[in-house]
């Protein structure tokens, strides 16, 4: 396998020498802060100056998911090298180090730094914060609410209340959680007007973006469409969208048979694998010309992807199985490996798609337990599970 | 609030959502002590690790990628090196040329590594780009004649081993294994199905050239048998699984064995050893397994082995039945 894919690299190149000197071979990411540059070069003055290390890991971490390339990770992880495997690194360390590996799907690895790092110092909302989203992740909202609870003294109230939204929004509380969160991000918005273009204003539009996801997502799987989409537009509107807010709000349109809008979205995201995926399922809907070559395109890198011992994938490539290939018995394998790791509404909606594609009901077993113990709410979810009920 | 900034615009923007990773590429095809190489490293990597936007315009043109090509190579081939049991390799550099792949443009750079005497592995040392960031990995593709091996190098693998070609093991070499490697057990099973031809119990000696003939007929049969499903399960064209083909010979031989005994095959002697010749072929074509052989190198080395195979059956076959034969012959003369 590995040398099919190596082989059909080395077909694809044909290696040129350009004549003219003037000829643009690449254009380089346009980087938002030449503070990243600044504090590099800092640092490579200095490379045992923790101080340094840790500003500019931070500012590549930063910029690794403004600019969805995980090369910044990479750096920050290099920045932090002589720290990093160290038998007891400092506390801002460990965090870092859990945000990294918590960026490459490494759970319980990060869950260990965490714990190690509040230890040290229990008043870190960085790690706390963190902690909530990795437990949320894992499908743990009880331990993510209680990883929440410190936030009400360390961070700010729209930051705690986004926190606790998100969990108890997974566990039996949805349809008070949305109500919640939404007059708090009134009350944090007539704020914003009186503090406008002050020193926290950035910080500010983060929490709010993080905050509006929640609530859509809140939105979405109780199935207010109209609201939750308002919270997308408020969302996207509030600082420019990374990867991850468009993802989320390609899969709302893709679910409102919206493709046309999602092609006009993504048309020029194609770099990213998650993006390119949610592309391709609008184009093949849509019949497009181009979907095709999407699809060559996506099979190449889940297997690249693979081929370097990545996971990170796992979900993305079950749902290109699923709804691209067609291939609903390989998709739900895909998909059980996916469950292992992450336990999200859309990891369990995976699977349960996949199960009933399969037409496998007994597969869908461990999700729909979680779903009775964790009491997870979703519009999509209960009907799926109806229809699990009604196959044979 | 103590913390002014938390990193949690979206905790969930995680690696899956992001651009393909930093990879290198290189190939190496080795021929004699002398291997040639071609590594596409990609240009913002260089940049990253070199410095090649001089004019900081966020352009990077072929006049600056050239600019830089002694730095590039300096850089690149400090990270790669490889050594065979006789020494370290040294490493010259070649041509720098320019490749488009899906996620950007690769500098192409050529060079070749002349390594001490002649040995039967080499081992790779690979660290570029893992000091700048360590997700960084290097896709190799290593060809010598006759196969094709290939690794990934990883911050955490970064020093690998590779087979070089041996080269007095060629299409002798494959005899040799079908003549040795064929088995007890195939041979076993061979005699078994002929001792009835010459030794019928309660029979007079039968005449030595009907029952040489008749032998022939029979291993002949089941050598060709045999060949086909060997060569269809080595060039891929037919598989049986190993824990239904080696109990299935076993029966067989069980069948055989009682024949002697029993007349249980009598008639169909020859359908028996052509259906039974099939069954081996698949526990033969175990013994020839080689993932690392290319296609191109695969017939020759079926014919040599397949020819190996008929003969360490065969020969000791004939030999066998030939002393018998004598023996019968002898016991005819007692009173």
């Amino acid at each position: 396998m590995i040398a099919a894919v190596l082989l059909g690299a080395a077909l694809l190149a044909a290696p040129r020498l350009p004549g003219n000197p003037d000829l643009i071979l690449e254009r380089l990411p346009e980087r938002s802060d030449s503070a990243l540059r600044r504090s590099r070069a800092e640092l490579r003055r200095d490379p045992a100056n923790l101080a340094l290390a840790l500003a500019y890991a931070r500012s590549a971490l930063r910029e690794a998911r403004r600019a969805s390339d995980p090369r910044y990770a990479g750096y920050a992880q290099s920045a932090l090298g002589p720290w990093w495997t160290a038998p007891r690194p400092p506390e801002p360390v460990l965090v870092l180090r859990a945000t990294l590996r918590q960026y490459f799907h490494d759970f319980p690895a990060a869950l260990a730094d965490l714990e190690a790092a509040l230890a040290l110092d229990p008043a870190d909302g960085q790690a706390w914060v963190t902690l909530a989203a990795i437990r949320q992740v894992r499908g743990e909202p009880a331990l993510s609410r209680s990883a929440c609870a410190p936030l009400l003294r360390l961070s700010s109230a729209l930051v705690a209340a986004t926190c606790i939204a998100a969990a108890n929004g997974l566990s039996g509380d949805l349809a008070r959680s949305a109500p919640l969160l939404r007059t708090l991000l009134d009350r944090a918005a007539t704020a914003d007007t009186h503090a406008a273009g002050g020193p926290h204003a950035a910080a500010n539009a983060g929490e709010k973006v993080w905050a509006l996801s929640v609530l859509a997502d809140l939105d979405e799987r109780a199935g207010n469409a109209a609201l939750a989409e308002a919270d997308f537009r408020a969302a996207l509107a509030a600082a420019e969208p990374d990867a991850w807010l468009l993802g989320a709000w390609a899969d709302f349109l893709l679910d409102h048979r919206r493709e046309a809008e999602v092609v006009e979205l993504l048309r020029d995201r194609t770099r990213a694998d998650a993006l390119l995926l949610r592309l391709a399922i609008a184009g093949q809907r849509l019949g497009r010309p181009d979907a095709g070559a999407q699809v060559e395109m996506l099979r190449d890198r889940f297997a690249t992807s693979r081929l370097r011992g990545d996971t990170a994938h796992r979900r993305e490539e079950a749902r290109f199985t699923l709804e691209l290939l067609g291939e609903p018995r390989a998709a739900l394998a895909l998909a059980q490996a996916n469950w292992e790791v992450q336990r999200e509404p859309a990891d369990a909606r995976l699977l349960l798609e996949a199960a009933v594609a399969a037409g496998d009901a007994a597969a869908a077993r461990p999700v729909l337990d979680h779903l009775d113990r964790t009491r997870l709410e979703d519009v999509k979810l209960a009907a799926l599970r109806s229809r699990l009920r009604g196959a044979p | 609030m103590r913390t002014a900034a938390f990193l949690l615009a979206a905790l969930s923007a995680t690696a899956a959502l992001a651009h393909k990773p930093s990879d290198s590429y290189l190939h190496l095809s080795s021929a004699g002590a002398r291997i040639d190489g071609s590594w596409d490293i990609a240009l913002r990597d260089l940049e990253e690790a070199v410095g090649l936007d001089d004019d900081g315009d966020g352009a990077i043109t072929w006049g600056e990628l050239l600019r830089h090509r002694p730095a590039i190579f300096a850089y690149a081939l400090a990270r790669l090196r490889a050594s065979s049991t006789a020494g370290a390799c040294a490493a010259r550099p070649g041509a720098l040329l320019v490749d488009d792949h899906a996620d950007g443009a690769y500098a192409v750079l050529h060079f070749s590594l002349d390594c001490p005497g002649a040995a039967a592995s080499l081992e790779i040392a690979y660290s570029l780009l893992f000091e700048l960031d360590p997700s960084h990995r290097g896709l190799l593709r290593f060809q010598s004649p006759g196969r094709v091996q290939s690794a990934i190098f990883s911050p955490e693998r970064p020093v690998q081993q590779f087979a070089l070609p041996e080269a007095p093991r060629g299409l002798a070499g494959f005899l040799r294994d079908g003549l040795f490697k064929a088995g007890f057990t195939h041979l076993l099973f061979l005699l078994a199905l002929l001792l009835p031809l010459v030794l019928r119990r309660g029979q007079k000696a039968p005449d030595p050239r009907q029952a040489l003939g008749e032998a022939a007929a029979m291993a002949g049969l089941f050598a060709i048998a045999a060949s086909i499903t060997l060569s269809l399960s080595a060039l891929g064209l037919a598989r049986a699984p190993v824990r239904l083909v080696q109990p299935a010979i076993a029966l067989c031989l069980l069948v055989a064995l009682l024949d002697n005994l029993l007349p249980i095959i009598r008639q169909r002697r020859g359908g028996f050893a052509l259906a039974a010749g099939l069954l081996h072929g698949f526990g033969l074509a175990d013994a020839l397994v080689d993932p690392g052989l290319s296609a191109a190198a695969l017939v020759p080395a079926l014919l040599c082995f397949n020819l190996g195979v008929v003969l360490g059956l065969l020969v000791p076959a004939a030999l066998f039945l030939a002393a018998v034969l004598r023996g019968r012959r002898l016991e005819a003369f007692v009173p």
